[in-house]
């Protein structure tokens, strides 16, 4: 179980480290989708199987998928690929990359020092979607009516945003030509 | 079954979160960020799976599921501003809609 | 009846509300009939109320119309109170301000702001009534400023001249240096007393002070303060000589017969806070004696005949002070009346002879109008004996002399004051008659142009009738004794205790009244008239025409106050131009602009910034807390 872990972990980072730093969008969603199963595997190994197949169905399958047709939408050409490849310099992710790092040591820093309480008998063990499903509908079942009110409104939300609309920029800026694209300060 | 220390499961999580963090940083093309941020919200849902393993109790799935849900729908808005603004501007480019600018 | 007591101020202001929102829509004949119509109708109402408060005689009649506020015990009402004393000066007002309506007609014909002129003429003649109505003192107050901005506007009536709108703000700043320090007295008043009642405070402050108070005394000058500039006496008298400026109706109206007396109604009205304190009856009495004499040296050497009109004003108005300073409370205020008469007959007259001659209004340009103008020679004759007090015929001589006999027979007269009457009233029949004959006699020098019509004839001819018989309802002791106005008044006004050792010198006083009087009449017609080579010799005398240009300038006043306020003043405001009292506060609001402009950098609309924005508090959070 171990290693299978230690794989999956290995898999899904490195497969994360591809997504971002891909030219080409399909490519790394394609990346993203490797980095979602092996995270799906990271969570059969937690003992959480029901939790590892909703990873599988709903972030690999329906959200990729539905980001996939966007692009397919946009129609986007190797022009566009181009275009990622200049905007990608290392002057411009170096420092970002200094934040992100500084961000990770602290925070492994406070894992290591902090004292963990010592874990249960039953640490790891397999938790199955009864125990899920009995939560959810039982003590969470605030969270479950507050989940469907998100839904709801992302879907209206969608609907309104997706729509194709004469003018959508706010009136006030109707007159004004977009403006230019300013140089990148970071 | 051997348990896997919480410690290294909430480090997986954290690279995997820190990894979105530089990407949505860097990206200047606004699909790449809405992938990064489903990264970051992914890493954070393996965090309370970790957490929820490590007391074998069902509230880290349960937080997972919410997780999901929110990112079903910030996935489905966000690109639904995506095609608004491909439409409206021509471009993918993050940094031309700056109408905000003070 | 008495129900119609608000209708008195009420119709003048109604004209003026009508007159400022239509004035520009109608006809110039709507526009006279609305603005004489109201005065008009006010003085039909004061006439029906004036019948009754006669035959009825009750103490006085009051009327509330409504609570003007109620605040922590302090409720003013809008309310009107008829006596003896109001009853007098709204007979008045409204009397001679019909006049001068009727007379303004004709007078301001050719002008194109027509309906502006009596918009405000009536607004005038409302605050005025409302000053002088008033139950409370602050709303004696609200007239007393009303009457002042409406004296602003009328002096700066013709305001394209620029020196007309200085000549308005002058008059406007000085009156209004006096208005402050009444202000201050009433809320002395209204500490001491909790209310600004009159007729609670004249009751009470009789029974709370002693004679010769400290706080009377303090409340009484400033009281004074708010009269002597109103009232254009030394030392605030600068403003009306150049108040000449407006159209000459309102000069007669306003700065002649009601406006510049309402610091003598004031003074009346406040009595009993006077009589507690000798020393602000003394200085009321001072001052009036002062200023009688300075404002008739001053008259002696204008040429501008509505300048020596206006000290004249001051002078007479001087008198009343002088008859108020020693507690002859009626007597000022029939001298008051008299010369509301004499005087809107005299500035009405001038306004005809400025008229004739194309707004020439130089006297060494006038002359030989005695033939020309007979109606208008004959009754300013007859408003110049008034002012001279022309012995036994005309009005001005009985108010004048009840006035004179008083300063020596009362018992707070003093030789003094008596003697500064005297040579005033000595003067003052010089420079009267050198007015009438520069004027009406020797050679003509100027075409007469219009011809006054009944318009304007009818108003002289009433009010000189007033001014010769006004005199008859009030005769000295010693012949005819009627004491009509003085009883009218008594119930209000306390009467002078006078000294009965004089009582037999009263004929040698009137006599020499007379002489005087008469002196003063000769001494012109010897100079103006029959040898007009005596002025030459003065003219050619050094130290004669220094005098002369000092008085003609009004005794430097006007320089002096330059010196002493106008020019500190604006060296200060010239050295403090940025002002830097305001700089702190402009630097607060730069300071916030800058921080703006500064934080403002930061929306740049670029999403990666704002995402860097929040990693970077997100350490900066971590990294505390991991600190602490």
């Amino acid at each position: 179980m171990e290693t299978a872990f230690y794989l999956a972990a290995t898999v899904a980072v490195l497969a994360t480290i591809m997504v971002i730093t891909r030219y080409n969008m399909i490519h790394a969603l394609l990346y993203l989708v490797v980095s979602f199963l092996a995270v799906a595997v990271v969570f059969l190994t937690m003992g959480a199987p029901f939790m590892a197949a909703l990873e599988v169905i709903v972030y690999a399958g329906a959200i990729v998928v539905l980001i996939i047709f966007v692009i397919m939408m946009l129609s986007l050409t190797r022009e566009d690929v181009e275009q990622e490849k200049a905007w990608l310099q290392p002057k411009l992710w170096m420092g970002p990359a200094l934040l992100s790092f500084v961000l990770l040591a602290e925070l492994v820093y406070l894992l290591v020092v902090a004292e963990m309480p010592a874990a249960p008998a039953t640490a790891g063990s397999y938790v199955d979607a009864k125990a899920v499903g009995l939560a959810l509908y039982g003590p969470y079942v605030l969270g479950v009516q507050l989940s469907g009110i998100l839904l709801m409104a992302g879907i209206v939300g969608a609907y309104h945003l997706g729509r194709q609309k004469k003018k959508v920029i706010h009136r006030f800026l109707q007159e004004k030509e977009p403006q230019k694209e300013r140089s990148a300060v970071i | 079954m051997t348990a896997i220390p919480m410690e290294t499961g909430l480090m997986l999580a954290g690279v995997l979160f820190m990894l979105g963090l530089i990407s949505v940083m860097i990206r200047r093309n606004i699909i790449f960020m809405l992938i990064s941020v489903e990264i970051m919200l992914n890493a954070a849902g393996l965090a309370f799976i970790v957490a929820g393993s490590h007391w074998a109790q069902p509230d880290g799935q349960i937080m997972f599921i919410f997780i999901l849900t929110m990112a079903a729908a910030e996935v489905s808005v966000g690109l639904a501003l995506i095609l608004q603004i491909y439409h409206q501007l021509k471009t993918l480019n993050s940094d031309a809609a700056n109408f905000m600018k003070g | 009846m008495r129900e119609l007591l608000w209708l008195i101020p009420a119709l003048p202001f109604a004209g003026a509300l009508l007159l400022v929102l239509f004035g520009n829509r109608i006809s110039r004949a709507l526009v006279s009939a609305i603005g004489v119509g109201s005065v008009g109708l006010s003085a039909a109402v004061t006439l029906v109320l004036g019948f009754e408060y006669l035959t009825a005689r009750p103490a006085f009649i009051r009327q509330e119309v409504w609570q003007w506020f109620d605040v922590a015990g302090f409720s003013p009402s809008i309310a009107f109170h008829l006596d003896a004393l109001s009853m007098v000066f709204i007979f008045v007002i409204t009397f001679v301000g019909f006049l001068i309506h009727i007379y303004s007609t004709e007078y301001m014909a050719e002008d194109k702001d027509y309906s502006r002129f009596f918009a405000c003429m009536n607004l005038f003649v409302g605050s005025m009534l409302m000053l002088v109505m008033a139950d409370n003192l602050l709303l004696l107050y609200l007239g007393w400023e009303g009457v002042g901005l409406c004296s602003y506007l009328l002096i700066g009536f013709w305001y394209k001249e620029p020196a007309n709108g200085y000549a308005a703000r002058k008059a406007f700043i000085i009156t209004r240096v006096g208005d402050t320090a009444m202000a201050i007295g009433l809320f002395m008043l209204f500490q001491h007393f909790g209310t600004l009642h009159i007729q609670s405070i004249s009751t009470e402050a009789a029974q709370v002070w002693s004679v010769g108070n400290e706080t009377a005394m303090i409340i009484a000058l400033l009281l004074l303060g708010g009269a002597v500039g109103k009232s254009g006496q030394l030392p605030l008298q600068t403003w009306l000589p150049d108040a000449m400026a407006g159209p000459t109706p309102v000069s007669a109206l306003i700065h002649a017969a009601t406006m510049v007396t309402a610091g003598v109604y004031l003074v009346a009205r406040m009595h009993v806070i006077f009589q507690l304190s000798p020393v602000a009856m003394m200085a009321v009495a001072v001052i009036g004696a002062v200023t009688l004499l300075i404002a008739g040296f001053a008259a002696l050497t204008q040429y501008d005949i509505k300048r020596v009109l206006a000290y004249s004003t001051i002078s007479q108005v001087g008198y009343m002070f002088l008859a108020l300073g020693v507690g002859a409370w009626s007597a000022g205020v029939f001298h008051f009346m008299i010369h509301g008469f004499f005087k809107a007959l005299l500035f009405l007259c001038a306004g005809a002879i400025i008229l004739a001659l194309h707004h020439e209004q130089d006297m060494r340009k006038m002359g030989g109008l005695s033939k020309k103008l007979p109606v208008v020679f004959y009754t300013f004759l007859i408003g110049a004996a008034s002012l001279a007090a022309f012995p036994l015929v005309s009005a001005g001589f009985y108010s004048k002399d009840q006035i004179l006999w008083l300063q020596l027979a009362g018992e707070n007269g003093n030789i003094w004051l008596y003697l500064a009457g005297l040579l005033g009233a000595f003067i003052t029949s010089i420079y009267t008659f050198r007015m009438v004959f520069l004027t009406f006699f020797g050679e003509e020098r100027t075409h007469v142009g219009h011809k006054p019509t009944m318009a304007i004839t009818v108003p002289l001819i009433i009010l000189a009738v007033l001014s010769f018989a006004g005199g008859f309802i009030e005769l000295p002791h010693n012949f005819g004794h009627v004491v009509l106005f003085s009883d009218f008044l008594a119930p209000i006004l306390p009467a002078v205790n006078v000294v009965p050792d004089f009582t037999q010198f009263e004929w040698m006083l009137q006599l020499l009244a007379a002489v005087i009087s008469l002196g003063g009449i000769f001494i012109a017609y010897l100079f103006y008239y029959k040898k007009p080579e005596l002025i030459e010799n003065i003219h050619r005398s050094e130290t004669a025409m220094a005098i002369h240009r000092f008085w003609h300038s009004g005794w430097g006043f006007d320089k002096l106050y330059d010196a002493l306020f106008v020019r500190p003043y604006v060296y200060l405001s010239k050295i403090n131009k940025s002002d830097f009292i305001d700089a702190i506060y402009t630097f607060i609001a730069n300071a916030t602009q800058g921080l703006h402009q500064l934080f403002a950098q930061t929306q740049t609309g670029v999403m990666r910034n704002y995402v860097m924005g929040v990693v970077v508090g997100a350490i900066m959070i971590l990294t505390i807390s991991l600190l602490l």
